[in-house]
């Protein structure tokens, strides 16, 4: 029941600031709704049981992308022009629409109960903590993920570095 | 009301499609590269309803591994990104996407 009821606030809330961040003016006021649209994602991965994401997720993208973001746009003093819509808003609204429409009647349409795979023993319990588990996914001898986290560090390493050469600009002869 | 699959992924879609709608339809590439973080984490959510609700075991949390993955791309796709956008705002004075026509011909 409480699950319920928070599911339907975050929603409204989640929907209204994903709102804010497209139709405001002012690309501040945009960006601080950004950070309250993360920190909804955040509660709603607790409704999931998401426990480790929702903390990740408050660390990574309100603590590291919603500061870069800010520095961005302190650094590019675009804040007088605003954020206006270019001139193709219709067609992208019309886009937006049918794409929403098509995935809405493709989830209504299909038979999720079908799709569930058979449980092994052991059920997810609703309050226990998942970062073991998803260690455990991770690192698996068998069917793990080892490679592609290599990957994603090398990715990570050179994101670091191409964004510092990027930043630094020219250097001085 | 019982609460299953379908409301996460509606609303990820929804999410999702605002996320569209204003990465297609802003100027300014800041707010571009904002709707795309919400377009990721709409996908996000999809992913984590997924695994919730389609795989219920505990030892299969392969969706929550992708989520995982998801938020390192995303990280390292807004820093180069804005890096990227702070480079042109120096060369162009700007940051709106209309005026950034250098590879148009």
């Amino acid at each position: 029941m409480i699950t319920e009821i928070a599911f339907w606030v975050i929603a409204v809330l989640l929907i209204g600031s994903a709102l804010a961040v497209v139709l405001l003016k002012d690309i501040f006021k945009a960006a601080l709704f950004l950070i309250l649209c993360f920190f909804t994602v955040a509660a709603l991965y607790i409704t999931l049981n998401a426990d480790f994401l929702a903390a990740v997720q408050v660390l990574v993208y309100i603590g590291a992308i919603g500061i870069l973001l800010m520095f961005a746009i302190m650094l590019t003093r675009e804040l007088s022009r605003g954020s206006p819509f270019n001139k193709l808003s219709l067609p992208a609204l019309v886009v937006a629409g049918l794409v929403l429409v098509m995935i809405v009647v493709i989830v209504v349409s299909t038979d999720w109960g079908s799709l569930q795979v058979a449980s092994q023993g052991v059920q997810m319990a609703i309050d226990e903590p998942t970062t073991g588990y998803i260690a455990e996914a991770l690192f698996d001898k068998n069917n793990g993920f080892v490679l592609p986290f290599e990957i994603a560090s090398v990715l990570l390493l050179a994101a670091l570095i191409g964004a510092i050469v990027l930043v630094r600009g020219k250097e001085k002869e | 009301m019982h609460l299953g699959i379908e409301h996460y992924l509606i609303l990820s879609a929804v999410m999702f499609c605002i996320g569209l709608y204003g990465a297609l339809a802003k100027r300014n590439a800041i707010v571009i590269l904002m709707c795309i973080e919400i377009m990721l984490n709409a996908v996000n959510i999809a992913m984590i309803a997924f695994s919730r609700y389609v795989v219920p075991d505990m030892v299969l949390l392969t969706g929550h591994v992708f989520a995982v993955f998801v938020m390192a791309v995303a990280a390292a796709e807004a820093a180069v990104g804005l890096a990227i956008i702070i480079n042109i705002y120096r060369s162009r004075q700007s940051v709106d996407v209309e005026q950034v026509d250098m590879l148009k011909w």
